[in-house]
């Protein structure tokens, strides 16, 4: 196979992104992703059938067919599970990965979110540390980010946000009767409510429509092509430039790196199931944390015997996504109006500064809850089942209001993905195996936010109110980060600081793997711009033949 | 109809049709039942034998199970997991997506049959609506006579029955269940959504 100048694995948020900028920038680039192109008409109103609430297989990918992990239980034993299986903690496989069926909130971390062990110290038993670069050295490229692929916001009334150069491309989305409530329920309480920022057109924007508010939104691929992914923005563009190539259902097994410690090719399958190599000057992997760590720790070579990047054994530790708490209540009137994604208003009073606490996190209105789904939402101790289960759903489908938020995790070392010895995928390749569970201080500032939600709710005058708060259970799923962190030290981190595994200079990464802490928000609009910037990076230091 | 004629042999049939175009006119039937169009005309007279009622499920699971789906969310001024067609939902995921699940539904159901028989001297299905209740009340405990049950778990398999009933009374139509959106019209959800469809303009609703 005739070799590329780069090859990258994972055409998600982080992969669309860099495919676009190296292909632009004249390099050649061969994309593998180990699904298939999305669909408009892939969105077919099933609940049960979404990547949101899997209950009959993931439509984006992976299939409950061909993959499996290993779970390792909190008495030790292990079991294997399949993607719809909640324990898998997937994330999408297709072509623009998590941004085609995703709800797009699309924040910015704060300022404080890069420096939280300067600014709150040490947390015992934590990996708590600084991000090796800070917002500013970012805020370019959320900038672009927010170009290129679309962001609608106003942040004229959030007063927490970090410094922005230019206002946001489109307007913010307007709110929902739900959302007019917690605006006019939070500013009496003192605080600071603002539209939520989404990827996704208020307005028609770079040749696609504006969003149309059908309630079929998070956990679908979008219709009328109103959600901006990676998938109908960057992709289209790196493929117009004829430098690009993707290949579908191409699955990585392994990066082949050599005895003087450089990446030479990427092993993989073709759809076919044909084994196949890829020569390449440059590697980048953006397979999302748990694949991408997966991949690392399946590459093992000479001089990395233990896995690519990995002789200080960091890759694969530090997993963390977001424990999601809050509060729900119901309302005497109908609040529902069937205006989707649902979600419109959040507040950022909660993310820094909260008395002895390290860090927080935001609180929003919540998507719609489609009806199966809203079988669990119940106060502690009501029915399941019966005439009770009936006539709470009929009373209460409508008169549903919630505020939710992900706290910025403390990271540590013992969640983590290893390779199981046993269990491998279809296609033979040694599976992800899942152990450990989130640091215990996330409980303490989840038990702090959901306290905060509850207030609200209540204050909104919903007639029952009651917390979502948290659990110790491992944490990753669609906002999942951290197992190939970068800093300074080689020795606590698997990357410096544009995104370069230590050592193996022309093997990068480029999705949420990078993130030392993963922010008190949805991750992705940070993939993103932690993308541009390593593509800028090795746009900026590649020669040729060598980097730097 | 000859058996073992073989694909190329393009039969005529009295009427014209040939073999591959009844072939067809059998698929559009299969499709059209199950998205509930009902059968094409002319297609019924070639059928020798009637479909099986359950791809899984005996007629006597099915019964038990129908009145246990019921018990779930059972029928008042609107409809039910009966009218909604749940049991289609959870037969046809069996031998589908669900095909883990067979042996628990098999297991869980002959161990109800038992427990009534034993406790009642009948089956699930003929006790009154109250003593139904009262018996799934025991389940949902782990209460019901554990030399009933064996390994299976009495609130596992009734956990199990409760989520896919919700599953087949709430989702899509397409899998079986929600016969005519019954729980969209019972939750005052417009259906088919139109909202979403290219075809229609971008007014926002309400």
């Amino acid at each position: 196979m005739e070799k590329v100048n780069v090859v990258i694995v994972g055409a998600g948020a982080g992969g669309g992104v860099v495919a676009k900028e190296l292909a632009q920038a004249g390099l050649t680039v061969v994309l593998l992703e180990r699904g298939e192109w999305p669909h408009y008409d892939d969105n077919n109103d099933d609940e049960l059938y979404s990547q949101r609430t899997p209950v009959l297989g993931n439509p984006y990918g992976p299939d409950d067919l061909r993959h499996r992990r290993v779970v390792v239980n909190g008495d030790g034993s292990t079991r294997v599970v399949v993607p719809s299986d909640g324990a898998y903690n997937n994330n999408a496989g297709c072509v623009g990965g998590g941004t085609v069926s995703y709800g797009a909130m699309a924040w910015r971390f704060m300022p404080q979110d890069f420096r939280l062990r300067s600014i709150y110290g040490d947390v015992p038993d934590s990996t708590l540390a600084d991000w090796p670069i800070s917002y500013d050295d970012l805020e370019v490229f959320y900038e672009k980010a927010e170009y290129e692929i679309g962001v609608s916001g106003d942040y004229t009334d959030n007063p927490f946000c970090g410094p922005r150069k230019k206002p946001f491309p489109m307007p913010a989305f307007p709110m929902n009767k739900e959302g007019n409530l917690v605006v006019e329920t939070t500013k009496r309480m003192g605080l600071h409510p603002f539209p939520v920022p989404m990827l996704r057109n208020s307005v028609p924007h770079n040749g696609r429509p504006a969003c149309i508010h059908m309630r079929y939104c998070v956990g679908f691929a979008c219709p009328v092509n109103a959600k901006s992914g990676t998938h109908n923005t960057v992709l289209p563009i790196a493929l117009a430039t004829g430098n690009c190539q993707v290949r579908t259902g191409c699955v990585a097994s392994e990066i082949i790196v050599d005895d003087h410690g450089r990446a030479r090719s990427v092993r993989y399958f073709d759809a076919d199931g044909k084994a196949q190599e890829q020569t390449a000057d440059l590697v980048v992997i953006s397979a999302s944390a748990t694949e991408t760590a997966r991949l690392l720790l399946n590459s093992k070579s000479k001089l990395f015997p233990n896995g690519a990047g990995n002789n200080n054994d960091w890759v694969g530790r530090n997993l963390q996504g977001h424990l999601y708490v809050g509060a729900s209540g119901l309302m005497e009137q109908e609040i529902y109006d069937d205006s989707g994604p649902g979600t419109t208003v959040a507040i950022s009073d909660y993310n820094h500064g909260n008395p002895g606490l390290v860090g927080g996190g935001m609180l929003a209105t919540e998507f719609t809850s489609m009806p199966n789904n809203f079988c669990g939402i119940r106060p502690p101790g009501e029915a399941r089942w019966g005439k009770a289960h009936k006539d709470f759903q009929r009373r209460y489908y409508k008169r549903l209001v919630r505020l939710i938020g992900p706290i910025q995790e403390i990271p540590n070392f013992h969640a983590r993905v290893t390779i199981d010895p046993v269990v491998k995928d279809a296609w033979g390749i040694p599976v992800c195996r899942l152990s450990g569970t989130r640091h215990s201080y996330d409980i303490r500032l989840g038990d702090f936010l959901a306290d905060k939600a509850e207030a609200i709710i209540k204050e909104m005058g919903a007639t029952r109110v009651w917390r979502n708060g948290p659990g110790m259970w491992l944490s990753g799923g669609q906002h999942q980060a951290g197992t190939c962190r970068m800093g300074n030290d080689p020795k606590t981190s698997v990357t410096n600081r544009i995104g370069q595994v230590h050592d193996i200079d022309n093997l990068f990464i480029a999705d949420g793997s990078l993130h030392v802490t993963n922010g008190g928000f949805n991750p992705v609009l940070t993939i993103m711009a932690m993308a541009y910037r390593v593509a800028d990076a090795i746009n900026t230091g590649w020669k040729g033949s060598k980097f730097k | 109809m000859r058996p073992n004629h073989s694909e190329s042999s393009a039969e005529v049939k009295p009427d014209g049709l040939t073999r591959r175009s009844l072939l067809k006119l059998s698929a559009a039937s299969i499709l059209g039942a199950s998205f509930g169009m009902g059968a094409s005309i002319g297609i019924t007279r070639w059928n020798r034998t009637a479909p099986p009622a359950y791809l899984f499920f005996s007629g006597a699971e099915a019964k038990t199970l129908i009145a246990m789906c019921e018990q779930i969310i059972p029928a008042d001024d609107t409809p039910g997991a009966t009218d909604a067609g749940v049991i289609h939902y959870i037969d046809r995921q069996l031998i589908g997506i669900f095909t883990r699940h067979q042996v628990t539904y098999r297991k869980g159901l002959e161990a109800l049959h038992k427990t009534c028989l034993r406790v009642y001297q009948t089956a699930f299905e003929n006790l009154d609506f109250k003593r139904q209740t009262a018996t799934l009340c025991l389940l949902e405990t782990n209460q019901a006579p554990k030399e009933c049950w064996g390994d299976q778990s009495q609130s596992e398999f009734f956990n199990l029955v409760i989520d896919h009933t919700r599953q087949g009374f709430y989702g899509s139509p397409r899998y079986g269940g929600n016969k005519n959106y019954v729980s969209y019209r019972m939750l005052g959800l417009a259906y088919p959504n139109l909202i979403g469809q290219n075809r229609y303009s971008a007014s926002r609703p309400g």
